[in-house]
């Protein structure tokens, strides 16, 4: 397999051609301010979190690139289905700051989202939303939609056997669906080493007869640059891929792991120096697109954005005891109506 | 002496099949081996053998006969020094060919002159006078199939050898003719894959019917039918409609032994978010197939191999439903409550006649939904009879008739006569022993003998 697509060097530097979209500055500096949110709002969430607001969260810490360049790619009228870090995509696709608060927080109105209303939910199960992206691609595909899913999941998901089962299926039928791997070399403690005796997640695919191919999943210009082609293809008709982007998690793998107990600083401060939202800022910074005062600009309407978004949420008022038994079913079925009106006296009663 | 050639079973749940071709004629020398006719059945084509050395003496089956029953003698071989004249005194064949006395007899046992009765469901929207159509419940299953798909472009059906072979069971026959492969789509074999794939897709907007060979292998499914399938909208704050039907032949089957014999009902049953439906009559599942597929929920619709080939009449109607959630009382009567459904009915009413004959009154309850379960029905009849009997064939620890049993004595004890029985599968593994496997499973006799004992009688 060819080597992993890079645009820009760890230190920022252009070491490859760049891509149409990335000669326009103001097309980076969206990529970068929307990176740079994610990571505001990264910081809030565990903040939140370690102060007892907010349910265990899963940080995108270094990941950024992946999840913006993705979302950039598409289309509003292509389909997300995320696994749970991709925070950054679901942003820039709309849905909002309280949105990702209350559904963290433990409020499922928080997936009823006012924008993208047809992205799935976080699958939090690993790798069962392979094969709903197919089911996604083949509905677009019966509708005669020029549109495309993407599916994001982690390493670990690739070991799994319905992501295997949903490859097989998008390739047996073309299905217009791109599937990235987010690889951030951890499986909770287990390093891709022990996940897989197969040099890359990549080449996965092509047991599948699909194309696979590694991208530096920290340079955010090639990740939205590879993903572009990838949705092309198969909007065009041309057929799935999975394009596995090297990451690397900076962060715990939730708020209820410590990752110092089984990985050292050494090895996580290395991969400090290849993180992706320094990387674009040296570049910009070289270009003299960005300066200091845009860069405290930024940091202090994301500051604000997201502490509004946290007011908000924290002051949003918990739903009722009926709420529990709201959409499990389209319309409630008569012993779940009995159950709900007995939760409901119970507790005016107390 | 001469020897009968008999028409031989293919599956075990085989009861015909068409005698597609003879390749000797009489007269022609045959010996042990020699591939004689073809035998078409719904499923494949196969070559009926000669068993013997000798001279094809008649053919007593023409060739282009269908519905030939199984066992049927179909020629006479004549070994050598014979003649024709012998023909009269012909024995069978040592090797008889393979047949299913198990199902066949189950089947035959318990099969309903019940179909009969049920003549005209007590549907209260069924016009008077419709105009009643006698089909297998397989031929109801694949017109509810094709009449959604005409209703709702939107509507697709998918699963393993749906297209071309025409279903595993032969019940989406036609469907690939009429609505092409867009819509009629053969998957290869993977359970998990392609039910996340009708889930995926009903999240997008379709409206899938995910074809399970058997429910033996929805097992692989389980993670997307109850993780993704039956909580997604729950888990999206109402966002995402999963309108999808999982269907399939589920239940005791015959002579295929553990793993593939076996009911998962309960299962189902026990999963918020669900909703699940086991009809029994032809009607029934043309009009809840109907309806599930219309259903803004995940629906699993339970069939049953050994009810695919009964007839029962449907009413003529051009949009025929049955609502989702609706038992229905099949047979009135004073003595004692029988609740079933799917095969379990053939039990029940078989059950019912016999319990006649010693004056005990039973009343039959068809439950045809089990989640969301008409609890109401059963509870009013058991305030009428004092008595109930749950038929299953599913294992017995936390079954159906668990849960039944426990609605009772939680809403009529104080209407209660006698103890709630329930008949039910042995707890075992279905043994592949003919015999064993016929004791495993309940019997007519046992509902009559749970219900004598419930009326003290």
């Amino acid at each position: 397999m060819d080597s992993p697509y890079r645009v820009l060097g760890p230190d920022g530097r252009a070491i490859g051609a760049l891509p149409t979209f990335a000669k326009d500055v103001d097309e980076l500096t969206k990529l970068y301010r929307a990176m740079v949110l994610t990571r505001t709002f990264d910081t809030k969430a565990i903040a939140l979190q370690r102060t007892g607001r907010l349910g265990t969260y899963a940080s995108s810490l270094g990941q950024e690139a992946v999840s913006v360049g993705v979302a950039a790619a598409m289309q509003l009228s292509d389909v997300l289905l995320p696994s749970f870090r991709e925070h950054g995509a679901q942003l820039w696709r709309g849905v909002t700051l309280e949105e990702l608060l209350l559904y963290w927080g433990g409020d499922e109105r928080g997936n009823a989202f006012t924008g993208p209303r047809e992205d799935f939910p976080n699958c939090v199960p690993v790798g069962s939303h392979a094969p709903h992206a197919v089911g996604v691609a083949l509905a677009f595909r019966l509708r005669n939609e020029a549109r495309a899913a993407v599916c994001i999941f982690g390493d670990g998901a690739t070991s799994k056997g319905d992501v295997a089962e949903a490859l097989n299926l998008a390739g047996v039928w073309k299905a217009p669906v791109v599937f990235v791997v987010n690889n951030n070399r951890w499986a909770i403690s287990i390093p891709v080493a022990k996940q897989t005796a197969a040099p890359t997640l990549a080449q996965k695919a092509f047991a599948a007869g699909i194309p696979g191919s590694q991208v530096d999943g920290n340079d955010v210009i090639a990740v939205r640059a590879t993903l572009e082609r990838a949705l092309e293809r198969a909007r065009a008709g041309a057929g799935p891929s999975m394009i596995e982007a090297l990451t690397y998690r900076l962060s715990d793998h939730t708020t209820a792991d410590d990752a110092s107990r089984y990985r050292s600083d050494e090895d996580v401060s290395k991969h400090w120096a290849e993180e992706p939202i320094l990387r674009l800022r040296s570049y910009l910074f070289a270009l003299r697109a960005w300066d200091k005062e845009r860069e405290e600009a930024l940091l202090l309407s994301c500051g604000q954005d997201v502490e509004r978004a946290a007011a908000a949420y924290l002051d949003s008022e918990l739903q009722p005891a009926a709420a529990m038994f709201e959409h499990t079913y389209a319309e409630l079925p008569t012993d779940l109506v009995e159950q709900q009106t007995g939760a409901v006296s119970y507790l005016r009663g107390l | 002496m001469p020897i009968e050639v008999l028409m031989p079973a293919l599956s075990p749940t085989m009861e015909r099949g068409n005698l597609a071709k003879w390749l000797k004629k009489e007269g022609d020398t045959v010996k042990s081996g020699d591939v004689i006719a073809e035998i078409e059945t719904d499923k494949a084509t196969m070559e009926v053998e000669a068993v013997d050395e000798g001279t094809l003496g008649r053919i007593l089956v023409p060739e282009g006969t269908i519905d030939v029953a199984v066992n049927t003698p179909i020629a006479m071989i004549l070994s050598a020094g014979e003649d024709a004249a012998s023909l009269k005194s012909a024995r069978p064949t040592v090797r008889t060919p393979q047949t299913a006395p198990t199902v066949a007899a189950r089947a035959d046992e318990s099969h309903p002159p019940a179909a009969l009765r049920v003549a005209v469901p007590d549907e209260p929207d069924l016009p008077a006078g419709v105009e009643m159509v006698t089909m297998t419940v397989r031929e109801a299953l694949r017109d509810a199939m094709a009449e959604e798909m005409r209703r709702d472009p939107n509507v697709f059906v998918m699963g393993e050898e749906v297209a071309e072979y025409q279903g595993a069971y032969k019940v989406t026959q036609g469907l690939l003719q009429e609505f092409g492969a867009r819509r009629v789509i053969d998957t290869p074999i993977t359970e998990q894959g392609f039910a996340g794939v009708g889930i995926g897709a009903a999240m997008a907007g379709l409206k899938p019917v995910v074809e399970f060979m058997t429910f033996n292998f929805a097992m692989q499914a389980m993670d997307q039918i109850i993780n993704s399938a039956a909580k997604t909208r729950y888990m999206s704050g109402g966002q995402m409609t999963t309108s999808v039907v999982f269907r399939g032949p589920n239940g005791p089957a015959a002579r295929v032994a553990a793993q593939h014999s076996q009911d998962f009902t309960a299962w189902y049953s026990h999963i918020p978010g669900l909703k699940v439906i086991a009809p029994y009559t032809a009607a029934d599942a043309k009009g809840l197939l109907k309806s599930a597929i219309r259903d803004s929920n995940p629906v699993i619709f339970i069939e049953n191999e050994i009810l695919y080939g009964q007839s029962f009449p449907v009413p003529k109607l051009d949009d025929f439903l049955v609502p989702i959630g609706k038992a229905k009382i099949v047979r009135s009567g004073n003595d004692v409550t029988l609740v079933a459904w799917s095969v379990g009915m053939t039990y029940a009413l078989k059950a019912a006649d016999e319990l006649a004959k010693d004056n005990i009154s039973a009343e039959v309850i068809d439950l045809r939904t089990l989640r969301p379960m008409d609890v109401n029905t059963i509870l009013e009849s058991v305030k009428k009879t004092g008595r109930i009997v749950t038929i299953e064939e599913g294992w017995r620890q936390s079954g159906v008739g668990a849960e039944i049993a426990a609605q009772v004595v939680e809403h009529a004890f104080d209407w209660l006569d006698a103890p709630v029985l329930r008949v039910t599968g042995k707890d075992v593994p279905m043994p592949y022993a003919a015999n064993l496997e016929k004791l495993t499973m309940p019997s007519v006799a046992d509902v009559v003998a749970a219900a004598k004992a419930v009326c003290y009688r």
